[in-house]
């Protein structure tokens, strides 16, 4: 009996999917759980697996076309059958509470169906008592009761089912009424549920075996609002290209231990990186810049924000006019932002209107990455994680060296990749040989 | 017993006899207005009215130091409340259960408190407190502070275990704590002697270690005296006591209380010993109140107690949500 | 890192404890001299003298209350309790006077105290001294209950419950007090209201607290043997409950049993049964079980005492159930 196969969801949100590429060819014998197509969905490009054993008689959709859920793509049937004659499968169900009826329903309808001499084989089984209402008395679709009636005749004595297996069913489209229990008296429960939804659609099933998570809807804070404002605001307006450098930092951990143990005390990473920055951006006055749209605002003061991460969202508090301070200076400073932001005591002042921005994901073991400009700062720096890599020294030798990946996003509105690489370069510098600038 | 000399002309100043004059007229117009809102459906539950003890909470108080002392009584706390200086208005606003009441209307009659002013309350299990007053007085003497705790209940309380383990520890670690047993005769509807087999309350003192004393409680000024020489001991030697104050109330124990188990004319005795008129009588005699200055003091009480209701009145009920609050801290 | 005794856990709280803050004492029978009935106080007498180590009569009810007068007042006793099973002397003090007087006084007061002693079944004591009280003190509104099974989380559960600014009633168990785990030198506190998970697993959480936590921990592995990997949750405070861990556990595994040493009506394993069957009713792919001491008073007789309670045999029937084994 030839069957049309209809676009299924391949993900949770997925409303239409675009067929990539047909990997079967009209006329190729499918087994099911074959590889018929490549579906590219909201998320990413899936396969969609055969359903059935048979041959691919008729392809519905072509390549590059969107097919809603739940619209035919395809007909399989048997060898030499014609795909007209393909028995139209279920539009696609949009209230949940539908499914666990849907065949019932299905089976009345289906007499009506030009392929009503062909009889769904399943219906010469012993079915376990549909509901004899349901199935003797014709009904048209309009009349369809209200959704509780029509799940309550099963729920009320037809089969015993864990709350699990009950909601997995809804889920997935299995009518409870056809699974047969494996549990005390017949009680039907995930597992039987499970194999009943691999029988019928291997998609659902893999779906299915993938965990616990739950469906929820969290509420956006206001500082999550403004997190989301600004970085869209900024990624949207400003058009942002990147330059990474890796930097030797050796000669600054090697300053900053001789520091920590001069003062006894524990100068951190981050006041070094900020003084460096700041001592580059004096240099570079173009990166401690604002695109203003009729103007571009230079800034005489060096206010250096940095990225601290907290439970409710991203922060960056901002040391001010990094130029004029030494590194024992801003560290203390630092610090103490950084405890007010622990403390949830930051206001507008401390973290508003930076020149520039630093983040760090080193503590993450993230190697490399890309930030997002932080207005109305014009680049931010990304710094990954401090590791040792192997390198080629003055000897060709191959040495393990102690660096960092830098990434400079820069706002190219007013800064050019020249403007953006010779401040990378004299940054990187002055990381590795903060002695050379004074010269 | 312990009694003033009402022949004699007392060593007190008129502002000091007048301050105990008023305050016990302020709660017997408090005491007479709550009964009354009681019966107008406007208080609830267990309303223990103070009329006929009120010599007792007001010579207590003026005997103590309320920057490092402490007061604790039991349900019938509406006396020693306003006798702590708490205002009448949040006291009022309590019985009515509003949000403005001192315990935010979570309290009512029998949980009257106020931290500021070391009145710890308003406790409502007959003889459950006189631990926790204990423990009071074990932090003052463990912080090596100088204050003393004034632990009020009432001749019931006394067969309870918790009195006698309250006073035995007392006794034992010499803990600064007087121990006030208002007597006012009745438990409930029991005559105490019915069910005590002493007669003589300030006689259990003796199991403890620690003197014992009956006093005229309906006598303010015998109040007075007493309980400042009892607060002297603890202060001077560390040395912790029993008063009985021999008192009587006027009303039911409580205000659905119909009080058949005594009769008219007993009460009507009784109230030829009413404390305020005692205390006026000899003032009057040693010519230190003009029935003016009677009259004067009678309208600020009722004044102040009309105000206490209006502002009960016009509070706020207390949110539904507040009753989720103060579980925890 | 040191392995020490769980007396010893709760000893270094305390110590630690009153060496950090002056208003924290310890009160009760034998606390002093003696060096505790069960010499969880071993010590401390010595250190720290009358005035903080305080020996009282036998007055359950007087020297409870008199912690609680002296919480109301600013102090932070710590109440001992010789057993739980005396306790019920002083229930008053606890349920009318610390667990309201915040509530009572609307918000003027507050009761930092620690209630604490052994509770639960222990050895041939028949009906009045071998009894788990976890659920009368966990019915009420105003107490936090907490219950540590190893001397990690005694020590450092005890140490938090007297930083608490809340009455808070600490069961041990006799049966625990010579166990020894591994205790960090440095300070450490767990929070009150979370969960541990002792053994993570997939198919089926098991729910308990206090000493039959290691029952069920042998229970679990008997499971492993045959091929069934078992969660369990050690809920460590009985209030507040960590419903989040018991939710994401169950939502997990799908299947759940409360193993609670008390009687089965009205406890605290019937009061989580019933969450779980709430928060997470179509994540069940099975009943959730319960096992529970007989619902009589303890016998003496030993058979008959061990019959009467958990067992890692009655664990693995309930299993069994929840499994369809």
């Amino acid at each position: 009996m030839a069957e049309n196969i209809p676009m299924l969801a391949l993900s949770p949100t997925m409303e239409e999917g675009v067929i990539v590429k047909w990997v079967k060819n009209e006329g190729d014998a499918v087994a099911q759980g074959d590889v018929l197509c490549e579906v590219e969905t909201d998320k990413a490009t899936m396969e969609y697996e055969s359903p059935a054993d048979g041959v691919l008689l008729k392809i519905l959709a072509q390549e590059g076309s969107s097919v809603p859920v739940g619209k035919e793509i395809a007909t399989i049937g048997e060898a030499g059958e014609k795909a007209e004659g393909a028995a139209k499968t279920a539009e696609p169900e949009h209230e949940k509470e539908e499914k666990a009826v849907e065949k019932p329903a299905e089976a009345e309808k289906k007499p009506q169906e030009p392929a009503k001499a062909e009889k769904p084989p399943e219906k010469a089984e012993p079915e376990p008592e549909p509901p004899a209402e349901q199935t003797q008395k014709p009904r048209l679709p309009e009349e369809a009761p209200p959704q509780q009636k029509m799940t309550k005749p099963a729920a009320e004595g037809k089969f015993v089912a864990t709350p699990l297996a009950r909601r997995l069913a809804d889920e997935r489209g299995v009518d409870l009424s056809t699974v047969q229990g494996s549990g005390p008296d017949g009680r039907i429960t995930r597992d039987d549920v499970k194999a009943a939804v691999s029988k019928t659609s291997p998609q659902a099933a893999t779906a299915a075996a993938q965990g616990t998570l739950e469906d929820k809807t969290i509420e956006i804070t206001p500082k999550r609002k403004v997190i989301a404002d600004t970085l869209s605001g900024s990624k949207f307006s400003a058009p942002h290209f990147y330059l990474k450098v890796t930097a030797g930092v050796e000669n600054l951990m090697a300053a900053r231990a001789r520091l920590n143990k001069s003062l006894n005390a524990h100068v951190s990473v981050n006041a070094f990186l900020i003084k460096f920055v700041a001592e580059t951006l004096r240099r570079h006055p173009m990166v401690n810049a604002t695109w203003k749209e009729d103007a571009i605002e230079q800034h005489a003061a060096i206010d250096i924000a940095l990225a601290v991460s907290q439970p409710d969202g991203l922060i960056a508090p901002v040391v001010r006019d990094c130029g004029a301070k030494g590194i024992l200076q801003i560290d203390t400073e630092l610090k103490a932002l950084v405890d007010k932001t622990r403390k949830g005591a930051l206001t507008r002042a401390d973290y508003a209107d930076s020149t520039f921005t630093v983040s760090s994901l080193g503590t993450y073991g993230i190697e490399e990455f890309t930030a997002i400009i932080n207005p109305p700062g014009s680049a931010i720096l990304a710094v990954g994680e401090f590791m040792k890599i192997c390198v080629a020294d003055e000897n060709e030798q191959i040495c393990a060296k102690l660096c960092a990946k830098l990434t400079l996003s820069c706002d190219h509105r007013l800064i050019d990749g020249a403007i953006g690489a010779n401040f990378l370069r004299d940054l990187k510098q002055m990381i590795e040989y903060p002695i050379e600038p004074l010269y | 017993m312990a009694k003033s000399d009402a022949k004699k002309k007392t060593q007190y100043g008129p502002e000091f006899l007048k301050g105990l004059l008023e305050g016990m007229l302020l709660i017997r117009r408090f005491e007479e207005k709550a009964a009354q809102m009681y019966g107008l459906r406007k208080i609830g539950g267990f309303c223990h009215i103070y009329i006929g003890q009120e010599a007792i909470a007001v010579g207590a108080a003026a005997a103590i130091d309320p920057a490092r002392d402490y007061i604790m009584t039991a349900y019938r706390d509406h006396g020693h409340a306003l006798a702590a200086s708490m205002d009448p208005k949040v006291v009022m606003a309590e019985l009515y259960g509003k949000i403005t009441g001192c315990s935010r209307g979570k309290g009512g009659s029998m949980h009257l408190f106020d931290v500021e002013r070391h009145f710890y309350g308003g406790h409502g299990i007959v003889g459950a407190h006189i631990p926790l007053a204990t423990g009071v007085a074990l932090k003052i003497k463990y912080r090596g502070e100088k204050g003393v705790i004034l632990c009020f209940f009432g001749d019931g309380a006394v067969h309870q275990g918790s009195f006698h383990e309250a006073l035995n520890m007392a006794g034992v670690w010499k803990l600064p704590v007087v121990y006030i047993c208002e007597n006012n005769w009745y438990g409930m509807g029991t005559d105490y002697r019915r069910v005590s087999a002493v007669h003589d309350l300030s006689s259990l003192a003796s199991s403890y270690n620690m003197p014992g004393k009956q006093v005229d409680g309906m006598d303010a000024i015998a109040v007075f005296e007493n309980i400042k020489e009892a607060v002297a001991a603890v202060r001077t030697e560390s040395q912790p006591s029993l008063l009985e104050l021999r008192t009587y109330r006027y009303m039911g124990h409580s205000m659905s209380d119909p009080g058949t188990y005594r009769t008219k004319e007993e009460i009507l005795k009784q109230k030829e010993q009413d404390p305020i008129l005692i205390l006026k009588n000899k003032m009057t005699a040693d010519g230190v109140l003009a029935e003016d200055d009677y009259q004067q003091m009678d309208k600020r009480c009722k004044q102040a107690v009309a105000e206490a209701v209006d502002f009960a009145e016009a509070s706020e009920m207390p949110a539904i949500e507040t009753m989720y609050e103060d579980v925890f801290k | 890192m040191p392995v020490i005794a769980y007396r010893d856990a709760l000893n270094q709280a305390i110590d630690e404890e009153m060496a950090r803050d002056d208003r924290v004492f310890l009160i009760g029978e034998e606390v002093a001299l003696y060096n505790g009935a069960y010499k969880v106080s071993r010590g401390l007498h010595d250190k720290y003298g009358d005035r903080r180590v305080i020996d009282t009569p036998i007055s359950e009810e007087g020297f409870t209350g008199i912690g609680i007068g002296a919480a109301m007042a600013g102090l932070r006793p710590i109440v001992e309790w010789m057993t739980f099973n005396f306790s019920i002397q002083a229930l008053d003090q606890v349920i009318n006077n610390a667990a309201k007087m915040r509530y009572m006084s609307g918000g003027q007061f507050s009761v930092p105290i620690v209630f604490r002693g052994p509770n639960g079944p222990a050895e041939w004591l028949s009906s009045q001294h071998s009894q788990a009280l976890d659920a009368i003190y966990s019915h009420v509104p105003g107490l936090k209950v907490i219950s540590a099974a190893t001397p990690y989380d005694a020590k450092g559960l005890l140490k938090s419950a007297i930083r608490d600014d809340n009455p808070v009633v600490m069961m041990e168990a006799e049966l625990l007090y010579g166990a020894k785990g591994d205790v960090p030198t440095d300070e450490y506190l767990i929070p009150l209201g979370k969960a541990d998970i002792k053994r993570p697993g997939r198919e089926v959480t098991l729910i308990t607290f206090g000493k039959v936590v290691h029952m069920v921990l042998a229970a679990a592995e008997a499971l492993a043997q045959d091929g069934i990997d078992a969660e369990v949750i050690d809920l460590r405070s009985l209030r507040p409950l960590d419903e989040a861990a018991i939710v994401a556990s169950v939502a997990k595994t799908s299947r759940c049993i409360v193993i609670d040493e008390g009687w089965p009506i009205a406890s605290v394993g019937a009061y989580v049964a019933w969450l779980v069957s709430h928060r997470c009713f179509d994540r069940l792919d099975a009943q959730v079980e319960l096992v529970t001491s007989e619902d009589i008073p303890m016998p003496y007789n030993h058979q008959l005492e061990l019959a009467a309670q958990p067992s890692v045999d009655k664990i693995l029937a309930a299993v069994e159930k929840v499994l369809y084994l």
